[in-house]
């Protein structure tokens, strides 16, 4: 049975990764994510969970072990933030194009300069075309719940692609909330060891990471393009089967309110969280409004995307991350190119650009925001594509 | 000291690799399977023997082989080492695995060294091979930290105003000691005995060991390719290249060198020092050889030796 325990995104990220069995865990710590890899180096060195852990001198290094470790055949898991994921960004890379399952948790945070130490996605949104699946967790139950996933997604011998469980900064990792943990035997039930496809056994001698001239490189790049498109069925089956064992249910994105709604918010992570609970109080003032927060960002989930959207004439989409001099901010783009190519490019679309370096979004911007998503739906007319929500201008 | 009817006939490094003729790293590549006792997974770094030898969809590796990238190969080393005893420690492996990791001296010297010096630190059972041919050869030779004073390099040129590489080589196996591991050595393959040995040696001590071997380089060199053991032996006998170990912090002189050859017998062999022979660039070579003196005098007195 499952028990209650309080715990902060930090906290459920290494509860999980406790509980999955894993092999190595080569890791550096970086504020927000630092409580991970404490914990887990404490189930280490305590010997609550039989792995190794390399208390590794970079993050580049620790990513660069993690592809070592996996491809023996380990289970691997990492962490990171901010620059730190900036200084693996080579090496993410690596892990995708070598096919290693590795699981990375993000406590995401504002990339310097200047320096900031608080939550934004420019960190994994500056990786977003690593080949990693991304994974965006609302609250410290959701992410809980998608690491133990994550394994099992990540070594699928469909997929074999690394992926990252997103947190925002301290707003997720350091607070406290209500997390249903399961019991050890339910996670070894639900998520067996993994069974690697290949390996570097030496009795079976291979080589990995030849070096690829024109003539091989492109067809590489093109399975990584397979793998990623195979994965939406994988996560989709995985979450049905962690649905059985938990009653909790998850998907590509999770929609709120939208069977009927006219207008939506679009948002990754937490903020979708406070949009759920004002679009809750805009409908009992009667106002057509809902939210659709992908979970999952990579492989971006277009056709549950337009789904949902359905009927709805207007989107305000949030990103947390500035794309500077494009048109368009991340999530924004997706969102658009996904309309454009499901022939739904009438649909009125503005972005708003919010809570960079960790300023607040509050419940009122975010009325605002339906406020003028619903104006936009009645008149037709964006008179704004591109906002700054809350900055001194 | 192992002998010649003691090694292995079957050849783990194979031919058909596209190094250079004369290539010395494609022969210390090929002795240091020589000395490979048993499961053996080799982690390279990017360099001149990670693209030569391993063109998709071939390679020269009758070992496991992997390569990630260039600054990094031990790190990759203290993953997979820290993976097989994870999954020995889980009887989900029963076998042990040497990792050797192989990296140029531009992958170990300087972009490589926070990696290394990570690995060394956290103690991992590994052997580091850094073959150093002075320069980065395999992008068409440029400086780096272990390119000696006064060479020629792309990034150094032989220029009017400044004759060359103006700073000295990098003490490699003095940071690599300072880390207090088990076993660090110098070789040269020109001392085949020695430099196999040295691998084993390598390879038998639990925790880090760091080799660190002269790589003759007829092309970024400049010298015939059919003189590349002759200039290896000449580093040895000139003094310039040291041949000595450091067990358990006891420094000891494998190669001694009581009648040192003057040091321009090895620079005047090498197209890259040519420029030094002008002579107003005399005392470049002056400097060269008080740079080999000193480095010299100074092994020579760790080993315990009168220089």
């Amino acid at each position: 049975m499952a028990k209650v325990i309080g715990l902060t995104g930090n906290e459920a990220i290494a509860y999980a990764v406790k509980q999955c069995d894993v092999d190595v865990i080569a890791a550096y710590p970086i504020t927000p994510q630092t409580i991970m890899v404490e914990l887990l180096s404490e189930y280490v060195y305590n010997g609550e969970i039989n792995a190794e852990f390399v208390c590794v001198e970079s993050e580049h290094s620790a990513l660069s072990a993690c592809v070592g470790a996996s491809l023996t055949g380990a289970r691997v898991f990492t962490a990171t933030a901010s620059q730190g994921l900036a200084l693996m960004h080579e090496m993410l890379y690596v892990a995708s194009g070598l096919r290693c399952p590795i699981v990375m948790g993000v406590a995401n945070r504002a990339l310097s300069a200047p320096l900031n130490i608080h939550g934004d996605h420019s960190d994994m949104m500056g990786s977003r075309d690593c080949g990693w699946m991304q994974v965006y967790a609302e609250n410290a139950q959701e992410a809980y719940d998608w690491i133990i996933q994550s394994f099992k997604i990540a070594e699928d011998c469909r997929v074999l692609l690394p992926i990252s469980v997103n947190i925002d900064g301290f707003i997720l990792s350091h607070s406290m909330e209500r997390v249903e943990v399961l019991e050890d035997e339910d996670v070894s039930r639900f998520l067996p060891p993994r069974k690697p496809v290949i390996t570097i056994d030496p009795a079976k001698p291979i080589t990995v990471g030849a070096l690829c001239l024109p003539d091989y490189y492109f067809e590489m790049k093109r399975q990584q393009v397979h793998a990623l498109n195979e994965s939406y069925n994988v996560i989709r089956e995985v979450n049905r089967d962690f649905e059985s064992f938990t009653g909790r249910k998850y998907d590509l994105l999770e929609t709120y309110e939208m069977s009927d709604a006219d207008v939506a918010i679009i948002s990754l992570g937490s903020t979708a969280g406070t949009a759920k609970a004002v679009a809750r109080d805009l409908r009992s003032e009667g106002k057509k409004v809902g939210v659709i927060k992908p979970w999952v960002y990579r492989p971006f989930p277009e056709e549950d995307l337009i789904k949902a959207v359905g009927d709805a004439e207007a989107l305000a989409v949030l990103d947390r991350a500035c794309s500077f001099g494009a048109p368009f901010n991340a999530l924004c783009s997706d969102v658009v190119a996904a309309l454009y190519r499901y022939g739904k490019s009438s649909v009125k679309v503005f972005n708003c650009v919010y809570g960079l370096g960790g300023r607040d979004i509050t419940p009122t911007d975010i009325r605002a925001i339906f406020n003028e998503a619903l104006e936009v739906a009645k008149t037709g007319i964006v008179k704004e594509q591109l906002e700054f929500i809350g900055v001194r201008e | 000291m192992v002998r010649l009817n003691e090694l292995p006939v079957e050849e783990l490094f194979t031919s058909g690799h596209r190094l250079c003729a004369g290539c010395g790293a494609g022969t210390i590549m090929r002795m240091t399977l020589k000395a490979a006792r048993g499961p053996t997974v080799v982690v390279n770094a990017t360099g001149c023997v990670e693209v030569a030898s391993t063109i998709y969809p071939y390679t020269s590796w009758k070992v496991s082989w992997v390569h990630v990238a260039f600054e990094n190969a031990a790190a990759v080393a203290s993953g997979i080492e820290a993976a097989y005893k994870a999954l020995r420690r889980k009887g989900l492996w029963d076998k042990h695995v040497d990792v050797i990791a192989i990296a140029g001296d531009g992958g170990t010297f300087d972009i490589g060294i926070q990696a290394l010096s990570g690995a060394l630190e956290r103690g991992h059972d590994f052997l580091y091979i850094c073959y150093d041919n002075e320069a980065y050869m395999n992008t068409g030779i440029q400086r780096s930290g272990a390119t000696p004073h006064g060479a020629a390099t792309t990034t150094s040129p032989a220029g009017r105003r400044i004759p060359g590489k103006p700073e000295f080589k990098k003490d490699l196996i003095g940071i690599c000691a300072a880390h207090g591991i088990e076993y660090a050595a110098t070789a040269s393959p020109a001392y085949w005995n020695d430099y196999i040995t040295k691998v084993q040696r390598g390879l038998e001590v639990e925790g880090p060991a760091v080799i660190h071997v002269f790589s003759p380089c007829p092309l970024g060199m400049r010298f015939d390719s059919s003189k590349s053991m002759e200039v290896a032996r000449l580093a040895v006998q000139t003094r310039y290249w040291p041949v000595y170990e450091v067990e358990k912090g006891k420094y000891k002189l494998n190669i001694k060198v009581p009648q040192p050859k003057p040091l321009v017998d090895f620079l005047k062999i090498q197209g890259r020092f040519s420029h030094l022979f002008q002579p107003e660039f005399q005392h470049e070579i002056e400097a060269l050889q008080r740079w080999v003196d000193e480095n010299w005098s100074r092994i020579a007195s760790l080993c315990g030796e009168t220089a």
